[in-house]
């Protein structure tokens, strides 16, 4: 489906489902140099499991126009613009990553839109290497192979995917091959920027599920303490054997989590 | 943070897609022997067959000792995924019938094993599918005979019987300026010695059933997907960029992104055409796999030997082998192929048909087959065997004269086997001699 957001078409994935805002909208919030596919099956299951889905495409992303946008404070913004363009007025928000980091921050600044928040691979302040920015900044490759094995686990990197004959590694890195040059280092650059995010955690008031990866080196479960500690009544999973791309790696496993943190939010 | 780097190739042929069996701990790839799977729930049953949950619904479909080998190879390749079938013909098959309609055309090298140029010159057109054929030496005659309605371009890495070297960097350039895929054949070279999609393929399948396997126990074929190529920006894919009724209206593109072809071809053709692959053929091809790197070295070793025999052999009129400087794709083999340029190559006898047909039955090592690949050296004589009917004229045309011999070099010691070769070969020249004296 095609919105109009800041008079720019936004690609919105409504899980093979026409989209009826009054079915629980679930809105899903993608990662960096990523697109709405990495919520397939999830967003699939909640479209046939009475909700109304939208697995956005951030501007410059996947099917969506536009240029990168250059800070999670105002992809946040935009978020709220697009489920303005969809007629939701609140929704389940679940995010990755970067998507997370949105999540987050629309959370804390728009509570009254926000009916639960999931945050998948994340921490707050989410800081970038400066060897990763450097390579996202000249778009080399390098950028792309960094994210793909640092983003997944070791187990990952094996292989052995729940999707049958899907190579995971290779599927991580096409993936992020098709992102627009630029695009992967403003959201990097974006995450990283986001150092006060400590400060909007405070203010999240709806109830929030974390879900993180044992084995994840890009958002590892040390350095989401912060956060979690300004979040003590959230749901929190760590995933063994799991590392950063949850979605690919235990799709299995984070739908059931899922389910369960949408059952307990009605 | 130290440099990242991916599991290598050695690693990967003897790991890719495979984790200790969480049930038993089993360190080998379990044979999951089974026709179907039985599901944890009503609900979870749904989702699987709605495409919501991953997982195993029935062995036509997927199969978790087969998905080993499916990632193994996608590993391997450089790919995204691939779907394991019954034979490497099913796989062309597949290939074609995920993207390709009644109506549609295909550009292909002329230089093809026997069965791919069967498929398209003579069965593929009575489901309306048309294929002009061309010279592999010229990617300019890939270009000329692509038509409004062509969809795929393709042709063998290595091919038959000239060993003919595909430019892949170029022939793939000609398809992606049309805004088609390149498919190729990569049974003789096998990831180990080339990895097409490196060199800008978009689709490639292997014959698992030659050196992947090894051991001449299984027929198998394997479809690997890039992820590279863009269906959507081409435009000329609606099987993939349009929703379709078959599978709740999915658009491939839309919810697959980069492995769009892939799911296509499971969800429609393995479904449908149902040429699966059985999971103890693919636990076979998966233990050849294990040992690939180690044997493409000495299939390799030995087949330099081997060459090097023959080239110097008086009763040997020619060797056609692209690491000889005298054949026509020396320099371009030296790039594409630097491990080598497999192990299955053709020489021609003096003496013609008697000659040749007397070494067939001289040689003790070589066996006498149809088949190549194989950890065992095989041998077979066309003008006596596969094309025993065509005169001297008709071999000409189909690039075989009445001495050829192929040959497919094994893992045996290289010294037993030129022996042997020179034993065969004297005994067919004695025939010769006695044929010239008549």
């Amino acid at each position: 489906m095609i919105l109009t957001v800041d008079d720019q078409p936004a690609y919105v994935y409504t899980g093979a489902r026409d989209f009826e805002p009054q079915r629980d909208p679930i809105v899903f919030v993608h990662g960096g140099g990523l697109d709405h596919t990495v919520w397939l099956l999830q967003s699939r299951y909640f479209a046939h499991h009475g909700h109304g889905v939208l697995a956005l495409d951030l501007p410059a992303h996947g099917k969506s126009a536009g240029e990168p946008i250059g800070s999670i404070e105002q992809m946040a913004d935009w978020t709220i613009r697009l489920m303005d363009a969809a007629g939701v007025d609140s929704a389940t928000l679940i995010g990755h990553s970067m998507g997370a980091l949105v999540v987050h921050e629309l959370a804390a600044r728009y509570p009254q839109r926000v009916r639960r928040a999931v945050l998948i691979a994340v921490t707050v302040p989410m800081p970038v290497g400066e060897a990763l920015l450097s390579a996202a900044r000249a778009d080399s490759h390098d950028a792309f192979d960094m994210i793909n094995i640092w983003g997944h686990g070791a187990r990952a990197g094996v292989g052995g995917n729940q999707a049958p004959g899907m190579w995971m590694m290779g599927c991580g890195v096409r993936l992020l091959e098709r992102s627009a040059p630029g695009v992967l280092y403003s959201d990097l650059n974006a995450c990283d920027a986001y150092r006060n995010g400590l400060e909007s955690t405070g203010r999240i008031a709806c109830p929030v599920t974390v879900i993180l990866g044992r084995e994840d080196r890009m958002s590892p479960v040390k350095a989401a303490r912060p956060m979690l500690e300004s979040l003590p009544d959230a749901r929190v999973t760590v995933l063994e054997d799991c590392g950063h791309m949850i979605m690919a790696e235990r799709p299995g496993e984070l739908l059931d989590i899922l389910i369960d943190a949408l059952g307990a939010a009605r | 943070m130290a440099s990242p780097s991916y599991h290598r190739f050695d690693t990967l042929s003897l790991h890719a897609g495979q984790q200790p069996d969480a049930a038993t701990g089993a360190r080998a790839t379990p044979i999951y022997q089974t026709t179907s799977f039985v599901f944890r729930d009503s609900d979870t049953a749904a989702a699987l067959f709605n495409a919501e949950r991953a997982g195993h619904v029935y062995s036509r479909i997927s199969n978790p000792t087969n998905a080993v080998l499916e990632e193994r190879i996608s590993a391997l390749e450089g790919g995204v995924g691939a779907i394991c079938t019954a034979s490497g013909q099913a796989a062309m098959h597949l290939a074609i019938a995920t993207i390709l309609d009644c109506g549609s055309h295909i550009v292909s090298s002329r230089s093809l094993y026997g069965g791919s140029h069967n498929l398209l010159a003579y069965t593929m057109p009575r489901f309306g599918i048309e294929t002009t054929f061309v010279d592999p030496r010229d990617p300019d005659a890939f270009k000329k005979a692509i038509r409004p309605e062509t969809k795929l371009l393709f042709g063998e890495i290595l091919g038959n019987p000239g060993l003919e070297v595909l430019n892949v960097d170029a022939v793939a350039e000609v398809a992606h300026q049309a805004g088609l895929p390149l498919l190729v054949d990569s049974t003789f070279a096998t990831p180990y010695l080339c990895r097409p999609f490196d060199h800008g393929a978009d689709l490639v399948f292997h014959s698992a059933t030659k050196f992947l396997g090894g051991h001449g126990v299984a027929i198998g074929g394997l479809l690997v997907d890039s992820g590279q190529f863009d269906w959507e920006a081409s435009g000329r894919f609606p099987t993939l960029t349009e929703p379709y009724p078959g599978f709740h209206n999915m658009d491939f593109v839309e919810e697959y992104g980069p492995a769009a072809f892939i799911m296509r071809a499971r969800k429609e053709g393995a479904r449908d055409f149902g040429a699966c692959m059985s999971p103890t053929t693919a636990f076979h091809i998966l233990q050849g796999i294990e040992t690939l790197p180690l044997r493409m070295q000495r299939h390799m070793d030995n087949t330099r030997k081997v060459v090097a025999f023959l080239d110097s052999n008086d009763a040997v009129e020619w060797v056609t082998y692209p690491e000889l400087p005298s054949h026509p794709d020396h320099a371009l083999a030296r790039v594409l192929l630097p491990r080598g340029c497999g192990a299955v190559f053709s020489f021609g006898l003096k003496g013609g048909r008697p000659a040749g047909r007397r070494f067939i039955e001289q040689v003790r090592i070589f066996s006498h087959l149809a088949n190549v690949g194989d950890a065992k050296s095989l041998v077979i004589h066309p003008a006596s065997t596969t094309h025993h009917r065509m005169d001297a004229a008709a071999l000409r045309a189909a690039g075989i004269d009445e001495g050829t011999i192929r040959l497919s070099v094994g893992l045996e010691d290289a010294d037993d086997l030129l022996a042997d070769l020179e034993q065969a070969i004297k005994a067919s020249q004695r025939v010769a001699a006695s044929e010239s004296s008549r």
